[in-house]
């Protein structure tokens, strides 16, 4: 059972892969910020399915810091340097919104 | 020119360890491993991605921008992490059956 | 009085140098206002940069650092290789647990920095501290062995000599 799902894992991986890189046609930049959103994509997938809360928001922590580099990518395609200020204030927010969470979770106020 | 393909193979690196990282997300089987995963390599990725970045603009103020990147993400990651892994085990999620020892809940009921 | 002046002159050069590195100079405006900003944080948050006097052997601390920190890159390098062979193995080769060790460093930006790099570093993250017996509790991903001693001895031992040079 757990080989079947590994090997339905892998197939849907590798038809990304194949549309990703030999069949979409556009600059390498584009196609690896494609790569970033399927990665997203499983983070999305944790979010809905986790059977608690703290999977939750362990997945909304990771997909903060995997913006982070997105934006960086953006940014380099662009040419534009506000992006990376865009990138900063997203990491802080992120990183204080776990925190807040994490304390929700644990059965205390915020103000505690 | 140098300096641009190196920059791309950083980032190259970084996408992958990131991928990695997120499929350890799904795949492995508590919170506390999840964690585990995701934490380490999602924090390596993007910090690959941002001195890849770094490396391609050069000395600029999106550059150092990058670099600031790097070092909050490395102070600010761990952190989190241990509020979260610290929340959960006090809220009373289970370690996965498969687990071996558990000192930390036989310390909290000998308080 | 002399710590503090110390401090609020290391806080308005850093300042300083943090604005022109974050801004793309073009006028000589740019300047003056970095300066002004400068300035008014060294004025506000100044005296709390530097608080201790001791300044003896500052250049092995710095070299002490750069030592720990390309020790700590290889461990982090090292750490993700170890999580991208489990994440693609079929089976999920995995034993996981909390363990206990204890450590020696006093300070609280030295434990501080330890119980990171215990994160950063293969296959362990620190779930909780115990400020006043000084042990560390630590999920490990692969449980290799249950007494409090080997276990300081396999995850402890790697960081805890280098700073305790840094910061002792």
């Amino acid at each position: 059972m757990k080989l079947f799902k590994w090997i339905t894992g892998l197939m849907f991986i590798a038809a990304f892969v194949y549309f990703n890189f030999f069949v979409y046609k556009g600059e390498i930049l584009f196609k690896l910020i494609n790569v970033n959103l399927f990665s997203a994509l499983f983070v999305l997938f944790r979010v809905i399915v986790g059977p608690s809360a703290a999977d939750r928001i362990v997945a909304v922590d990771i997909l903060g810091v995997l913006i982070v580099g997105m934006l960086a990518l953006i940014g380099l395609h662009y040419k534009q340097g506000f992006f990376m200020d865009i990138a900063l204030i997203w990491a802080l927010l992120s990183f204080v919104a776990s925190l807040a969470f994490s304390k929700i979770l644990e059965g205390r106020q915020l103000d505690d | 020119m140098i300096r641009e393909t190196l920059g791309m193979v950083f980032i190259f690196i970084g996408i992958a360890f990131d991928f990695l990282g997120v499929l350890g997300l799904v795949r492995l089987p508590d919170v506390y491993n999840r964690l585990q995963a995701a934490t380490k390599c999602v924090t390596f990725g993007s910090a690959g991605i941002l001195f890849g970045v770094f490396l391609i603009n050069g000395f600029t103020s999106f550059g150092f921008k990058a670099l600031l990147g790097i070092m909050f993400i490395f102070l600010s990651s761990p952190v989190a992490a241990h509020a979260i892994a610290r929340a959960a085990h006090r809220g009373g999620i289970p370690l996965t059956r498969e687990s071996v020892i558990d000192e930390y809940a036989k310390d909290k009921e000998l308080k | 009085m002399k710590v503090e002046t110390k401090s609020r002159i290391t806080v308005f050069i850093l300042a300083a140098l943090v604005w022109f590195a974050l801004t793309d100079i073009k006028d000589f405006q740019e300047v003056i206002a970095g300066l002004v900003l400068a300035a008014v944080v060294t004025l506000l948050a100044g005296k709390f940069f530097i608080t201790t006097t001791k300044q003896r052997g500052v250049p092995h601390r710095i070299i002490a650092a750069v030592r720990y920190f390309f020790n700590f890159l290889w461990e982090m390098i090292k750490a993700n290789v170890h999580v991208a062979f489990i994440v693609l193995h079929p089976m999920l080769p995995i034993k996981p647990g909390i363990v206990k060790i204890k450590t020696k460093l006093t300070k609280d930006s030295a434990i501080t920095i330890l119980t990171n790099s215990i994160t950063l570093t293969p296959g362990t993250l620190t779930v909780d501290i115990n400020p006043d017996s000084k042990e560390i509790y630590i999920h490990c991903i692969e449980v290799h062995a249950t007494t409090v001693d080997e276990n300081t001895q396999q995850i402890g031992q790697r960081f805890e000599h280098i700073l305790a040079e840094v910061f002792e």
